[in-house]
């Protein structure tokens, strides 16, 4: 593939909080961790999706003016972001895992449809569902 | 349209900020009642979730999520029950507890007034309308179709009683 979407970002708090989750909670890899001054960008990439990068941002100043980076903040910690997706072959054996190193989940994995399907969040508030592949 | 002047209708605010770590954790107690809407929320356990005061928690739930936190729950339960009555074949009284009634005459009305429609009537309407959302996960549909209720559903019954009394008045231009 040589076209097609390379990173998409997420708004966290605390992005040191953020890798110690994606990374050291979700088995994600660091992909890319840039600073310049006060500014870090920081990408994180699932082990088996070489193609796609997470973008894991702090809203901040001067990129957004006081009021943004405020309004962002509650945004994001009031579960206001929009949903996020991830498939894994077995729900039920990932959630023990996830859960075994401290994630915490919102909603039990359930067998609908015939797919078994559990929810998550962030430490920022950031919701994923994750739904097993079919 | 008529708006109720008073109790209730506290205007909104230039939204004053909240501290993102306190929402987080009001975000939590949400969170819980989603998980288990079936069950009981007093404030005092939602309190403890968010590890703030009961009077606080009231008032800061309202203000971040713009519902109080027991109508929070109401349009959950009123949520789960739809998604029941159309995707099972479970007998209404069946549903009523499971989503948290204690009564089905309570759980019939509360659901016409919110929904403007009977449990019986809403489920045969429904059955086989959906297949285009097949490919949208379950659970976002549901949260699509949660009752807005932006309202107490007592005053919802009262305005709809002025509707009907105001029926026959012609129609004022806005």
């Amino acid at each position: 593939m040589s076209q097609g979407i390379e990173v998409v970002g997420l708004y966290v708090r605390d992005q040191d909080e953020a890798v110690e989750f994606y990374v050291g909670k979700l088995g994600f890899r660091v992909h890319t961790d840039a600073r310049n001054g006060n500014y870090r960008w920081l990408t994180v990439q699932h082990p088996e999706q070489p193609s796609f990068q997470l973008g894991l941002f702090a809203p901040e100043q001067p990129t957004l003016d006081a009021a943004t980076v405020q309004a962002m903040r509650e945004i994001v910690a009031k579960g206001g972001m929009p949903p996020l997706v991830l498939v894994v072959d077995d729900c039920r054996a990932a959630c023990e895992q996830m859960r075994s190193r401290g994630v915490e989940f919102t909603q039990e994995p359930i067998d609908r449809y015939g797919r078994v399907d559990a929810s998550f969040r962030d430490p920022s508030g950031n919701g994923w569902k994750m739904i097993q592949a079919r | 349209m008529t708006t109720s002047p008073g109790r209730g209708s506290r205007p909104l605010a230039a939204s004053a900020s909240q501290d993102p770590e306190l929402l987080r954790r009001l975000l939590r107690a949400k969170d819980r009642m989603d998980a288990a809407s079936h069950e009981e929320w007093p404030v005092r356990r939602l309190a403890r979730v968010s590890c703030v005061s009961e009077a606080h928690f009231a008032r800061s739930f309202k203000d971040a999520f713009g519902v109080p936190p027991h109508r929070y729950l109401l349009t959950r339960r009123i949520e789960r029950a739809t998604a029941l009555l159309r995707d099972t074949d479970l007998p209404i009284t069946d549903i009523a507890f499971q989503t948290g009634w204690k009564s089905l005459g309570t759980f019939g009305r509360t659901f016409r007034d919110i929904t403007g429609e009977s449990p019986g009537d809403l489920r045969s309407q429904q059955k086989g309308t959906l297949h285009e959302l097949e490919r949208v996960p379950a659970c976002f549909v549901s949260a699509a179709q949660r009752p807005a209720l932006t309202i107490a559903v007592s005053e919802k019954r009262r305005q709809e009683a002025r509707d009907i009394n105001d029926a026959s008045e012609p129609e004022e231009a806005p």
